[in-house]
């Protein structure tokens, strides 16, 4: 079970309330979390990667254990505590707009 | 008893405005959407309750939502906005070719005859339909590819698609404008495109009387006679009697014929209003002065509407999606500013004020009439 922690914008517009938790089939890598975190809230597309390149958009990060993932690849393993669901996904929006 | 519902988009979200035929009190709804940019929000005309917004963020992009309620509860749809095709280059700000890339949605445009069926204009300008509520999204390509697209600039706030208008005896013909590429026109429901800007004259491009590259801000039209158009230009307020085959200037003696907004009486095709912006450099109003220009015959001859408005220290804009008209029996007109205020006259302009002071800066008003 994998464990995603999304900005408070984007938890509003899927009209959920807290920690989502995802079963990710296959290896647990950036692209098939985000897949499945689209696949349960389909007005997310688009919000996170953009639609056609997929590419994550500008103003998002994504962290976990303490580190930065943003400039992973979208097809790289996440770290085992991830994946165990000691850690969670964090979906950050950049403090930004001052 | 019928009333009035004016939806407000602004900077941080959007309000909902409700009154009865008096237009004395009003109920405040919002903000919806908290905190996201709300460029549009618009009524069917065919089911006043089915509503559509363009929800956008730097952050999370665009959102279009749907409310078939009158604007109490809201679901997202579709927020898929594909060019057809290769979308190719037009031109930046340099004149050096630039990749069309989708920013945002500015304009919702739901049709006359179908809740279901809705437009989008949007950034980079391109125009969008919709036949399934919202849910799926297909641009009219014939607009972008009719010919001049590689020759389109953007205007200082983005290459937008910011005015369609249906004509109601027409199904086939729709107008669009976008800034700052000027006019267009279709007579076959969005298949083939011609540029309507002939008449216009705009002294800071190359060439001045150019088939594309005018900075048309917003275009109105009265719903009994669609032939005639008006037009806030950058510079300018025009009109053409024939489908915009030809314009006229008909600035008159308005103070400064800039401005953004332009809009047409519910009752008299004949009476017209605008707000005077000082300048493309200084967006307020001219002394300080926040005034309705008011003409009662379709333009040249203008007067200033000041009851209830603020006459001095007053340096707000009114951004070009921000003024509307209801059609109660005494005509209601409606601007928001980018002060926050939304001003009302209930008595086509001749007395204003205001239904709300201290909202997030206002990018757009639309009203609804309700039976």
């Amino acid at each position: 079970m994998i464990r995603v922690v999304m900005p408070a914008h984007l938890r509003t517009l899927a009209s959920f309330h807290g920690e989502v938790q995802l079963e990710v089939p296959g290896a647990a890598t950036l692209r098939s979390v985000l897949d499945a975190l689209e696949a349960r809230f389909p007005m997310l597309p688009g919000t996170i990667r953009e639609h056609v390149t997929q590419e994550r958009r500008p103003f998002l990060r994504f962290f976990a254990c303490g580190e930065d993932l943003s400039h992973d690849s979208m097809d790289a393993p996440l770290p085992d505590a991830v994946v165990s669901g000691a850690e969670p996904l964090l979906i950050i929006g950049a403090i930004a707009g001052g | 008893m019928s009333g009035v519902r004016v939806l407000v988009g602004t900077r941080k979200g959007a309000f909902v405005l409700s009154s009865d035929g008096k237009r004395e009190k009003w109920d405040i709804s919002g903000p919806h959407f908290a905190g996201w940019e709300i460029y549009h929000v618009k009524g069917s005309p065919a089911d006043p309750n089915r509503l559509y917004a363009s929800q956008c963020s730097g952050w999370f992009g665009q959102m279009i939502q749907r409310s078939n309620d009158g604007g109490k509860t809201w679901e997202p749809v579709g927020n898929k906005f594909i060019y057809d095709g290769v979308p190719g280059t037009h031109q930046w700000y340099d004149g050096k070719p630039h990749p069309w890339e989708f920013k945002r949605v500015w304009h919702v445009e739901p049709s006359l005859t179908d809740p279901d069926t809705v437009y989008a204009g949007i950034e980079d300008a391109a125009l969008f339909r919709s036949k399934d509520g919202g849910q799926n999204w297909e641009e009219l390509s014939g607009l972008r590819k009719h010919g001049s697209g590689p020759r389109w600039q953007p205007g200082a706030g983005g290459m937008c698609l910011h005015s369609i208008i249906q004509d109601p005896k027409n199904p086939g013909r729709l107008f669009i404008a976008i800034s700052a590429a000027g006019a267009f026109r279709t007579d076959d429901g969005g298949e083939t495109w011609q540029p309507i800007n002939k008449g216009l004259k705009s002294l800071y491009i190359p060439d001045p009387e150019a088939e594309v590259g005018h900075c048309v801000h917003h275009l109105a039209m009265h719903q009994a006679r669609p032939g005639v158009l008006f037009m806030q230009k950058h510079w300018d307020v025009m009109r053409s009697d024939n489908g915009g085959d030809l314009w006229r200037e008909v600035s008159g003696n308005l103070p400064t014929d800039f401005g953004f907004v332009i809009d047409v009486h519910a009752h008299d095709p004949e009476t017209i209003y605008v707000v005077p912006i000082k300048s493309d450099s200084e967006h307020y109003p001219p002394d300080g002065k926040l005034r309705v220009y008011r003409s009662q015959t379709g333009g040249n001859e203008w007067e200033a509407l000041t009851r209830g408005l603020p006459q001095s220290d007053c340096y707000v804009n009114v951004l070009r999606d921000a003024m509307a008209v209801d059609s109660m029996d005494s005509c209601g007109v409606y601007f928001g500013t980018t002060g926050g205020q939304v001003y009302a006259s209930a008595d086509a302009g001749d007395n204003w004020k205001p239904i709300v002071r201290d909202l997030p800066a206002v990018l757009s008003v639309e009203v609804q009439t309700l039976a």
